[in-house]
């Protein structure tokens, strides 16, 4: 069955120069394990396409319940030279909570 | 236990927040964090312009307005506010709140020093991109190194009232008052790296109170009157964050957790001037209402290079809007973008970057966005980028017209063209931290 990640977590992002990280949260701390299969790097990647130019790493905090993603090469340049509304990539993480997962 | 409190996210954060923090109940360090990464490049144009200039010149009078709670509760403020200039901040704040003694952190501008620095040998390449900085060298408007804890806890250590520092990091702020008063060293890497987080916790402000928080935002309570975070530090490094009783906002593990991952890059090297801090190792714990116990922090050693942050002129940009609505609004903006490029295509001008964004539509989600069916308005934005500040100046003027010559329905012009501005593009660098040498001078 498929459900957007909206329903196991929450998130929020920011840049660094021209790259974007999304910090995803379980709502639940028995859903990381869902978190942890399903939201592979690859995944995250070609969810956004062609919004991400460059590479996407993965970090795992489980601790709380959390996953870190960096998506390099996401902002137009980054920082004031970008032309882009969310010159600091603060929605990312919030489209990302449309990404269907497996449940 | 000490008590930190963070009363500025950044330059142009709420005004009231700091003075809310000292009226509204006991804290005994105010920190406020003025710079972001281009600030001090702005800050150095104001100074080349009037050399009395080139601080954060909110913070003067913001130190008149909580003179009287400093002198009488003998509450201290550290703060970044001295920019390129915080001599200049530091003369400022004793003509604004005369009485107070001041002291100053100075040694992180190597503005003045870049070539001597290139004759060394020091490369200083862009950490991201892996250039030299020579290739830059003509269009440099500033150059700090990010400097840490120990030089603020020093000036401390003087019995100051004020610290300002120039570029010191977010996280020292909160940092160097745990070191000043528990006595931490270079090697007590867990509990430097406790200090740091909490740092990071609180450095954006009402960022882990509430703030910009996805969980249950709509019953978050009197957002109106947010309160901003404070530290509850102890000794050991464990730390609580809350914030005053009686203010809106909440505090709780998730307000926390969204923070600890904002701006985070690998969470087991979060590397600063004093310490790496292993964000894998954070424990929370629900201690009351508003209060989250954070404990378990591990820390390694400080890196032998302290980073750079460098600007630089990049060109010009501007960007401008227009509305179109209902019927057709997202048909009529995206003709009248191709209207708009087939024009500046006959005036023979073309851009490093053009760019259209159609708000209201996919400007935010872009390709990820669900299609929108016949939306009542779309705000057309379009935005030029080049070293020619001419082509971009001419592009201003080929917006507005559309609304007589172009699709129908356009609206939202009052403001006529947009300003040309000029890019000031970022450039982290190392340098060994043996090349940054700090003093602290003290003004009263």
């Amino acid at each position: 069955m498929k459900a957007p990640l909206s329903r196991f977590a929450h998130t929020r992002s920011g840049d660094k120069g021209d790259t974007v990280n999304i910090g995803v949260i379980a709502w639940r701390e028995e859903d990381y394990p869902v978190l942890v299969r399903e939201l592979t790097a690859e995944r995250v990647k070609a969810f956004f396409g062609e919004m991400v130019k460059g590479t996407v790493e993965r970090f795992e905090l489980p601790n709380l319940g959390a996953l870190n993603f960096l998506l390099h090469e996401s902002l137009g340049g980054g920082g004031t030279v970008t032309l882009r509304v969310d010159a600091q990539g603060k929605t990312y993480g919030a489209a990302l909570l449309r990404m269907e997962i497996d449940v | 236990m000490i008590r930190i409190a963070n009363g500025q996210g950044f330059w142009g954060d709420w005004l009231e927040a700091p003075v809310r923090l000292v009226e509204q109940g006991p804290i005994d360090y105010l920190i406020l964090d003025y710079l972001a990464e281009v600030t001090m490049s702005i800050l150095q144009k104001q100074k080349l312009a009037d050399p009395s200039k080139g601080y954060a010149s909110d913070f003067p009078p913001l130190i008149a307005r909580l003179a009287p709670a400093i002198r009488e509760r003998g509450i201290k403020v550290i703060a970044n506010a001295g920019g390129v200039n915080p001599r200049a901040c530091a003369k400022a704040v004793l003509a604004a709140a005369p009485g107070l003694k001041v002291a100053v952190v100075v040694g992180d501008d190597v503005f003045s020093r870049i070539d001597e620095l290139l004759a060394k040998g020091h490369e200083m390449r862009d950490m991201d991109t892996g250039a030299p900085l020579n290739r830059i060298r003509d269009r440099i408007l500033s150059a700090n190194a990010y400097i840490g804890a120990f030089p603020l806890a020093e000036a401390l250590a003087t019995g100051a009232d004020i610290v300002i520092a120039g570029r010191s990091t977010d996280t020292a702020l909160a940092l160097a008052p745990m070191v000043h008063r528990f006595g931490w060293g270079p090697g007590d890497y867990n509990q430097l790296a406790a200090g740091t987080i909490a740092g990071h916790i609180v450095e954006c402000g009402a960022q882990c109170t509430g703030g910009n928080c996805q969980v249950d935002w709509q019953t978050i309570p009197d957002m109106a009157n947010i309160g901003y975070p404070i530290v509850e530090a102890e000794p050991d490094g464990s730390f609580v964050v809350t914030k005053h009783s009686g203010t809106g906002g909440r505090v709780s593990r998730d307000t926390v957790k969204e923070q600890l991952l904002y701006e985070l890059g690998d969470p087991k090297k979060y590397l600063t001037p004093d310490c790496s801090a292993d964000f894998t190792s954070i424990q929370l714990a629900d201690a009351g209402t508003d209060r989250v116990h954070v404990s378990g922090i591990r820390g390694g050693p400080r890196p032998e290079t302290l980073k750079l942050s460098i600007s630089f002129a990049d060109g010009w940009k501007a960007i401008g809007t227009l509305v179109y609505s209902w019927p057709q609004a997202l048909e009529k903006a995206k003709a009248a973008d191709a209207i708009v490029r087939a024009r500046l295509c006959q005036l023979g001008l073309s851009f490093e970057e053009i760019r259209t964004e159609y708000l209201g539509v996919n400007a935010c989600h872009g390709t990820v966005a669900p299609v929108v069916q016949d939306p009542a308005e779309v705000q057309l934005r379009i935005g030029v980028r080049d070293r020619d500040r001419k082509a971009v100046d001419r592009f201003t003027r080929e917006l507005v017209p559309l609304v007589l010559n172009g699709p129908p329905g356009a609206t939202g012009f009052g403001d006529g063209r947009p300003p040309v501005r000029e890019i000031v593009a970022y450039w982290p660098a190392l340098l060994p931290r043996e090349e940054i040498q700090t003093s602290v001078e003290v003004f009263s």
